[in-house]
């Protein structure tokens, strides 16, 4: 095969022959085109004439050229070229083969590209008869040469990791690696990794290394950040590239608790920017339905990021016992709350009743002493769901006698009266300080600044289970902060104020974080590894390679500081991680990350993972060659004028028409031909099976059924039609009769979709399985499977039985049964809503709702309404009288329901019920 | 068994075309309303003329009675004059004839004879003597005549372009000449001459192919007379066009004028045109021409 460029030949010598086509050109050159006899008696005129120019004969230069076009067409043709060869030369080598993939999460994003590439890689190495290993780096195992056929059935198990190679797993590699020779093919993922540049250099003491990339760009998100009452989000790509709008979606539960995309926000990258950022503003509530936040398009975990508890902002609501918005502003028992919470908590303000149908998650009464007994249980109700009620101290709770004697449900202890008072000018004593938390309290390692001391509180009642609920004391072992616990909720209460009047914890910094603490409001940026030590985080739901979320049941839980200061690995997952009061997330993409492009070293190969197909261009040549002598046939008689008056005038205009679609037209006359039948007078419809025999008795029965409206109702109906529902609009039918039959086609997606948009937008399909007589509804007959594999793709609502006071009832007959050939009672529509309740002397529920779309029985109504030219029934139904009276009732029920198509549920309205009433006798 | 065979095909098609030339004559004639022509003067005829008064010289059988019974005088009846003329045909069976550009247009020959026979049929009905120069067919009169002529010009002549027959033209007959006129013209100018000479006078009918009108060849081109005899090959057909227009042109400007000085008629005939016209021209010429 020689080359040249991406092109190859197979035959290269043929090429020589191009070297004739100068030879030719003179030759066809001199040599006239051949003469044409003619009998012409008008020759004696021309004796004697001459030729004006003796030149002109010669074949004319682009006739010339097309014939050369031809010819060399036909030479290359033969010459075997070959688009794009694949260079068999280079994979030549004995020596085993290593094939590394970085498998990390930036390698999943164009996964199936990565596996084609190495299955490609290893097809070759089968045909060398080379052993291939794979190793993953992102997970390492140690290399096992072995059949490249054998590794290529495992090819499709070897899937990417959500993280990235880290110093850890490289060591791991090189520890395993063989020592003897072998060449590598290495599959990067195209980030940036100091790790690489060791492991490179031994491989390449091994042998030679390839690398493929992709120079596809690869898209990654930061973790979402709460700033200014919007959602930030900061896009990377690795490479720069033209301005492209790539779209970011919040996906979560909507509220009835389906997946559902909850908001979408294009994101713009400017020409040559590696970073685009966008801000998506959300309500409250829908911010906190959001589960994660991915860049549409992209298959990677770096494309997902899932918010924590920062993006959910805790709803605290402010009640205070006495707010004198006359005084002071610093003395206000709320003043320093709400300073603490304003930045990462929404706050809530208003009585206590209005309040609590907001179901916030936490309300916090300070210095409130009783409830009404109202609000009392409805505040226990709502703890008791989940809320945490925090209480704070002051001279009311003080003053009144609540949980004095009893414990008060809403307090966690009960109070001794008065309280007390240390270290002020009439009593013994120094300020209190707080003693260090105990292990147990959710306030344990917080620091405890000197300064914060105590000068009042209330006193807790000696108790039994007091020492369970205290979670902050003073020094002097009093409790100053106890929990109790209500059903999922809890209450707490600080002894002390809420301003500065009874301490000084209100201005110190721990007063923020024990709020935090108590998850009153959410941390604002990513913790710390110190502030995590300690607790353990059970991962709640973590992300594959791929950014798809994935049960964490069976994976042990994380420690607080790994989980906060560990680089990602088989430990820890990317995902979301539980701890006792909040969650925590661990992204791919950590804030501020920036993803970079791997550069390797110059002496290292770096190919595509992708290379173009190997195309073979003889054919296409040498049709090139035929087409350029068709060509020249015309060409020629048309200079020889051989090929003149109407006959070439005919050839030619036929030769350009020929191919041209005349059906356009055609079609849509027909078209227009249809809706016109079908629309200027109702028309019933059936839908043609391709069973003739039943397709005609759906014709005849719906002609019957016509016939009948026409006689006894104001509807006339036009001839019926049969509807083919792949190419026939259906809009124009208020009715499909829909006979089954086993051996009937299924209906193509697109009919699918016409027949849905058809029952969607009113229209009505009757189903019928025409074997009432042997089976009832369901998939115990043949009928009944096929229509349940017909009917799987279409939109069709809850079905239930015809309720005795279902509309269908009575839309113009009373009927109560509707038979058709047969007379089973199993004939299905829309179930009613649960909602529908039967008023107090009405006979009927009040069921002012849709149309059915579908009624599905099996009596062969078509059968029992078909009727021949004359009128005559074409088909026996029953027995002598009985069996007349059933085909009345049938025609009976085929009046029903073309009135009740057509009027809906006029006669649902229960302005019809007195006359109905009077009808039925009652 | 073969020689056989073919001789009754052969014979048959002979026999087919006859008719059907005859017939497609009868039919084109057909087409002409004729009216009895009379001399306009007295003499040998059956339809009367006038009454005259007996002159000297008047045999006593020839006094009308009855008109001589109303009045004192005698009167002769007269006849009126009706002689019938001797029209000789002449129809070039040459090759050059046997010609049509197109598989659906008539050859020149078919549509000459067709025309000259329809002219007899005409002349015929008419009470005139028809029949070809030469001493082949003399002029006769009767439908036995169009046969025989319909006969002759069934036979085809063997040279390539045939010169007009000008023997035996009876003194003041009339003529009709049906011709492509491509030949050399000098044999068709020396029977004009000597025609005028015996006061025959007539038509001269060129019939021509549409392609010979246009010449619509293009490249390089033999071309062959259609015995073969002659040929000229060309590199460039449709440069010669215009020469050859001017050419035929020229031929038949001649032909006109050749006409006009021996007192003759002359008209040009396609084939691709209605042969209705062209025969009712031939009718009014010949008909022209008496009286």
């Amino acid at each position: 095969m020689t080359l040249f460029g991406a092109l190859g030949f197979s035959a290269p010598w043929l090429l020589l022959g191009l070297l004739g086509l100068p030879i030719l050109w003179l030759i066809l050159r001199a040599v006239p085109p051949a003469p044409i006899r003619r009998l012409f008696p008008g020759v004696v005129l021309l004796l004697g004439l001459k030729d004006e120019e003796q030149v002109s004969d010669r074949t004319p230069w682009w006739l010339l050229l097309l014939r050369m076009l031809a010819v060399a067409a036909v030479i290359l043709g033969l010459a075997g070229p070959v688009l794009n060869p694949q260079n068999e030369e280079q994979a030549a080598g004995s020596a085993p083969l290593l094939v590394l993939m970085d498998a990390s999460w930036a390698s999943a994003a164009d996964w199936r590209a990565r596996q084609e590439a190495v299955e490609a890689l290893l097809i070759r190495a089968g045909r060398d008869d080379r052993p291939v290993a794979l190793v993953r780096l992102s997970d390492p195992e140690p290399p096992q040469f072995q059949a490249a056929d054998v590794l290529r059935s495992r090819l499709p198990g070897v899937l990417p990791e959500p993280w990235e190679p880290q110093a850890e797993q490289i060591t791991r590699l090189l520890s395993v690696l063989p020592d003897s020779a072998f060449d590598t093919y290495w599959l990067s993922d195209g980030l940036v990794r100091n790790t690489r540049d060791g492991l490179l250099e031994t491989l390449e003491q091994r042998g030679r290394v390839t690398v493929f990339e992709s120079p596809r760009s690869l898209y990654a998100i930061e973790p979402a950040q709460f700033t200014d009452g919007n959602v930030a989000l900061t896009l990377h790509r690795l490479r720069p590239g033209p301005e492209t709008e790539i779209s970011v979606v919040a996906q979560g539960l909507d509220p009835a608790g389906n997946p559902a995309t909850l908001a979408r926000v294009p994101v713009t990258f400017d020409a040559d920017a590696v970073t685009a950022e966008a801000e998506l503003s959300l309500p409250a509530e829908l911010r906190a339905r959001v589960d994660r936040f991915e860049v549409e398009g992209q298959r990677s975990a770096g494309a997902v990021t899932l918010p924590d508890d920062s993006l959910r902002r805790r709803e605290v609501a402010l009640i205070a016992g006495n707010e004198n918005r006359e005084g002071l502003e610093l003395l206000s028992p709320l003043h320093y709350l709400t300073r603490a919470l304003e930045p990462n908590a929404d706050l809530l303000d208003g009585a206590l009743l209005d309040i609590l149908p907001a179901n916030p998650d936490v309300i916090i009464l300070a210095d409130v002493a009783t409830l009404s007994t109202a609000e009392e249980q409805a505040t226990l109700d709502w703890v008791d769901k989940g809320g945490m009620l925090l209480r704070f101290a002051g001279p009311r709770l003080a003053a009144s006698d609540i949980s004095r004697d009893a414990e008060d449900p809403l307090m966690p202890v009960r109070l001794r009266a008065g309280g007390r008072t240390v270290g002020g000018a009439m009593s013994w004593g120094e300020p209190k300080s707080l003693a260090p938390f105990a292990a147990e309290s959710p306030f344990f390692g917080l620091n405890i600044p000197a300064d914060v001391t105590v000068t009042a509180q209330v006193m807790a009642q000696p108790d039994p289970n007091l020492a369970g609920r205290v979670i902050a004391q003073l020094d002097d072992g009093t409790p100053l902060v106890t929990r109790k616990r209500i059903g999922q909720g809890q209450v707490v209460l600080f002894h002390v104020t809420a301003n500065a009047e009874w301490s000084g914890l209100p201005l110190s910094g721990l007063f923020v974080q024990m709020l935090e603490r108590l998850a009153v409001s959410s941390t604002p940026a990513q913790p710390e590894a110190a502030d995590l030590e300690g607790t353990v985080w059970q991962p709640e739901v973590v992300l594959d390679a791929f950014g798809t979320p994935r049960d964490a049941d069976n994976l042990p839980g994380v420690d607080g500081s790994a989980l906060a200061g560990d680089p990602l690995g088989p430990d820890l997952r990317p995902g979301l991680y539980q701890g006792t009061d909040r969650s925590l997330a661990r992204n791919v993409i950590a804030p501020d990350a920036d993803l970079t492009a791997t550069t390797w070293p110059a002496r290292i190969e770096v190919r595509g993972l992708s290379r173009p197909q190997e195309t073979p261009l003889a054919g296409w040549l040498l049709a090139l060659a035929i087409a350029a002598l068709l060509a020249d046939v015309v060409a020629s008689l048309a200079l020889s004028g051989r090929l003149r008056g109407a006959r070439a005038t005919t050839a030619l205009i036929a030769f350009f028409l020929l191919p041209l679609p005349q059906q356009g037209q055609a079609q849509s006359a027909g078209d227009d031909a249809f809706a016109l039948a079908a629309t200027s007078e109702v028309t019933l419809a059936h839908v043609l099976t391709g069973d003739s025999q039943l397709d005609d008795m759906a014709q005849a029965g719906l002609s019957g059924l016509s016939e009948t409206l026409f006689f006894r109702t104001s509807v006339e109906p036009s001839e019926p039609m049969g509807v083919n529902l792949e190419t026939d609009e259906l809009a124009f039918f208020p009715l499909l009769y829909w006979p089954i039959t086993p051996s009937q086609p299924t209906p193509s997606d697109e009919a699918y979709a016409k027949l849905n948009t058809y029952l969607r937008s009113g229209g009505m399909i009757l189903f019928d399985t025409r074997d009432g007589d042997v089976a009832s509804f369901g998939a115990a007959s043949p009928n009944g499977r096929k229509l349940q594999e017909l009917a799987a793709p279409l939109d069709i609502p809850p079905l239930e039985r015809v309720p005795q006071d279902h509309v269908l009832t009575r839309t113009f007959y009373l009927l109560q049964d509707f038979p058709g050939r047969y007379a089973a009672r199993d004939v299905w529509v829309e179930a009613a809503p649960p909602d529908a309740e039967l008023i107090e002397g009405m006979p009927f529920r009040n069921l002012n709702d849709n149309v059915t779309p579908v009624v599905i029985g099996g009596n062969d109504w078509a059968a029992a309404w078909a009727m021949d030219d004359r009128g005559n029934p074409l088909v026996p139904v029953g027995r002598g009288f009985t069996g007349e009276r059933q085909r009345e009732i049938a025609y009976r029920f085929g009046v029903n329901l073309v009135m009740y198509v057509l009027t809906g549920n006029y006669k649902s309205d229960q302005v019809h019920v007195p006359a109905l009433l009077d009808r039925l006798g009652q | 068994m073969i020689p056989a065979l073919a001789l009754r095909q052969k014979s048959e098609e002979e026999a087919a075309r006859l008719p059907a030339l005859l017939a497609r004559a009868e039919k084109l004639a057909g087409t002409v309303l004729l009216g009895e022509h009379g001399r306009r003067r007295a003499g040998l005829g059956d339809d009367f003329w006038q009454y005259r008064p007996l002159q000297q010289g008047d045999s006593l059988r020839s006094i009308d009675w009855r008109r001589s019974a109303r009045s004192d005088g005698q009167f002769v009846r007269e006849h009126e004059w009706q002689i019938a003329q001797s029209v000789i045909l002449w129809l070039d069976q040459g090759a050059s004839m046997r010609f049509s550009s197109e598989k659906d247009l008539q050859t020149k020959a078919d549509r000459a004879r067709l025309l000259t026979l329809a002219a007899s049929i005409l002349l015929v009905r008419g009470g005139e003597r028809v029949g070809l120069t030469g001493w082949t067919l003399p002029p006769r009169r009767g439908t036995e005549q169009i046969l025989r002529l319909a006969e002759a010009f069934t036979t085809d002549s063997p040279e390539d372009y045939a010169a007009p027959e000008a023997r035996g033209m009876l003194p003041h007959a009339r003529a009709m000449f049906v011709s492509d006129f491509l030949a050399d013209l000098g044999p068709v100018e020396a029977a004009l001459t000597k025609a005028a000479d015996r006061g025959v006078r007539g038509v001269l009918l060129q019939v021509l192919d549409p392609s010979e009108e246009a010449f619509p060849f293009q490249g390089r081109t033999i071309f062959e007379s259609m015995g073969k005899s002659m040929a000229h090959e060309t590199l460039k057909a449709g440069d010669l066009r215009a020469r050859y227009l001017d050419r035929l042109a020229e031929r038949k400007a001649r032909l006109d004028h050749l006409c006009r000085v021996t007192g003759w008629q002359y008209q040009c005939h396609h084939t691709n045109t209605s042969a209705q016209s062209a025969l009712l021209w031939v009718y009014r010429a010949m008909d022209g021409g008496h009286g």
